[in-house]
């Protein structure tokens, strides 16, 4: 096991977080803590409670979730297109790394980014609202299963991007409206009958339900199913990267 | 054509064997054709061809860059495919062109590539490495506010920082100046001299000439010709003597045309092409023959062909 390798990695993919911390840090803190200002305290003045939990704290997973999501894909995308658009890629291809040690430095990174924007914004979330943790043990695992399943997602659409355009795609035109549609907001209780189906098709429904699940013990979905939705979705991505390793896909001539 | 295969028995301590390798890009582009290479342990080895010939690709088979096709590829002993680790290891690459982070500090870079390969951290090592590439004074700079020539020191740097036994460099001294491309050469003397094998790429034949100890010729993706540079350049090279004459010549006497001669424009000198490799060169029996049909020669030179036309040859003649 090269574990000075995945460890170069890991302190070259964080050390970037540094150079960037605005970038990286500031703006989704700042985005989210809006996101509180506008739909807790101007809508939350009219919807008072959801489901016995006050409007604000309720869409506390729902933010974080978003936030989780968007951060993983955003670093682990960028931090394998980086090197295949500069070409210092060559290096990693020719040290003796497995392709688990190269996941584990570059997913690694990039989840750890993610979780600390999560846990920031919590603790943010905390200045405007008064929430708890009913399952912190649950909420950590969901935190980690999301933030690594969607880390792996962005490490696939890094190496399938062949430009800055296509790398940013998927984060805005697919993980954000499937956030906003997932029940971030509201409950899917709260849609008709016929929606309530529909959005059932949407897989992040399952994840932000599940962890809202681990805050209130509130879902929209049973959290065992929330669970096993996460996992295959990990279970997915692992096999769509150990492809693309297998097969050099767009990696190695 | 001459190949590496007929001489692989004498060669006897190979740090790199290639044998039958071959490479299709998608596409169908074929980039390597059965090629067969033996480096030895600590020599130089210049591998030259023109642009397109294969010499990237081979290179980036050999340090896991580029995926082989069929063939086998050995260093130091060990499969590139299945002890690929083991392989990876050993081998440090400068690539042709120039690939940096920008954004980061020398002192990073270096550090990044050293833990990479596998090797725990040594400070004392990168700093002794800095200093001999004269990067030291900017281990602290940003790569991006570096020049050209010190981009390239940085990719050496981070070739070597992990103590590498077998060394790629790719078109090294491409776009280098001339003060660089000289403490370069110093530094791959040094090198060698510390027991580490050389591969090279270069286009500047001259260095090939001057640096190596041992020259292949790929073109088309085969490998024409593979020999120990002085016996490539005997022979291949053509050896020439050029006689000045007292009074030019209307034309030369039907007596020497048994020896090809060529007499230049002015008509006031002579050229033999001779071969060093024959029993008999021919020299004395003209110079013998010169003087019975009464010309006589103020001076005389030789000349042997660079590498460079040797090598133009052997690539004209593939074409």
């Amino acid at each position: 096991m090269n574990l000075h390798g995945i460890r170069a990695i890991y302190k070259f993919e964080m050390a970037r977080t540094g150079r960037t911390l605005m970038q990286s840090v500031l703006s989704p803190v700042v985005s989210t803590s809006l996101y509180f200002v506008v739909f807790g305290s101007a809508i939350g003045s009219r919807i008072t409670s959801v489901e016995g939990v006050s409007y604000a704290a309720f869409i506390i997973p729902g933010l974080v979730m978003l936030s989780l999501l968007m951060q993983s894909v955003s670093n682990a995308s960028f931090g394998i297109y980086f090197p295949k658009f500069v070409g210092t890629i060559y290096e990693v291809h020719s040290a003796p790394l497995s392709y688990l040690e190269i996941i584990t430095g570059y997913v690694g990174a990039a989840a750890t980014k993610a979780i600390v924007v999560g846990l920031i914004i919590l603790a943010t979330a905390r200045v405007f609202v008064d929430y708890s943790i009913a399952h912190p043990a649950v909420m950590i695992l969901f935190l980690v299963m999301t933030t690594v399943a969607f880390s792996l997602f962005g490490f696939i659409i890094g190496i399938w991007a062949d430009n800055f355009e296509k790398l940013q795609v998927v984060p805005l035109m697919i993980i954000t409206p499937l956030t906003f549609l997932g029940g971030s907001f509201y409950s899917i209780h709260m849609l008709p009958p016929f929606w309530q189906k529909v959005t059932l098709f949407n897989p992040v429904v399952y994840l932000i339900s599940g962890f809202r699940w681990s805050f209130y013990g509130l879902a929209d979905v049973n959290v065992g199913i929330s669970v096993a939705a996460t996992l295959v979705f990990l279970a997915l991505c692992l096999t769509g990267v150990w492809w693309i390793f297998r097969t050099g896909w767009r990696l190695k001539a | 054509m001459q190949t590496d295969s007929t001489a692989r028995d004498a060669i006897t301590d190979p740090v790199i064997e290639v044998r039958d390798l071959d490479k299709t890009y998608e596409g169908g582009f074929k980039a390597l054709k059965g090629i067969d290479l033996t480096v030895r342990r600590g020599e130089i080895f210049a591998l030259l061809g023109p642009n397109g010939a294969g010499k990237t690709t081979l290179i980036s088979i050999i340090c896991g860059i580029v995926n082989p096709g069929t063939g086998t590829v050995t260093v130091d002993g060990h499969d590139i495919i299945r002890e690929w680790r083991k392989t990876r290891t050993i081998i440090g690459l400068v690539p042709q062109e120039l690939k940096t982070d920008a954004f980061e500090t020398v002192w990073n870079t270096v550090r990044f590539s050293r833990g990479l390969f596998g090797k725990a951290p040594d400070d004392a090592y990168l700093e002794q490495l800095l200093k001999d590439l004269s990067l030291w004074d900017k281990r602290d700079a940003k790569i991006l506010m570096l020049s050209g020539g010190m981009k390239r020191r940085v990719m050496i740097a981070k070739a070597l920082s992990h103590q590498p036994t077998v060394l790629f460099l790719d078109e090294p001294t491409a776009g280098v100046d001339v003060e660089l491309r000289r403490d370069m050469w110093a530094m791959v003397r040094r090198l060698r001299e510390s027991g580490v094998t050389i591969i090279l790429t270069t286009h500047y034949i001259e260095e090939a000439e001057d640096m190596a100890d041992r020259v292949g010729v790929i073109n088309k993706g085969e490998l024409i010709v593979v020999e120990e540079k002085t016996a490539l350049m005997q022979k291949l090279g053509k050896k020439q003597l050029r006689l000045q004459l007292h009074e030019p010549l209307s034309g030369l006497p039907q007596a020497l045309s048994a020896y090809g001669l060529e007499l230049n424009g002015k008509r006031d000198e002579i050229t033999y092409t001779y071969d060093t490799q024959s029993e008999r060169t021919g020299i004395t029996a003209l110079l013998r023959d010169l003087a019975a049909a009464g010309i006589g020669f103020k001076d005389l030179s030789t000349r042997q062909d660079t590498l460079e036309q040797i090598f133009v040859e052997l690539v004209k003649e593939g074409a």
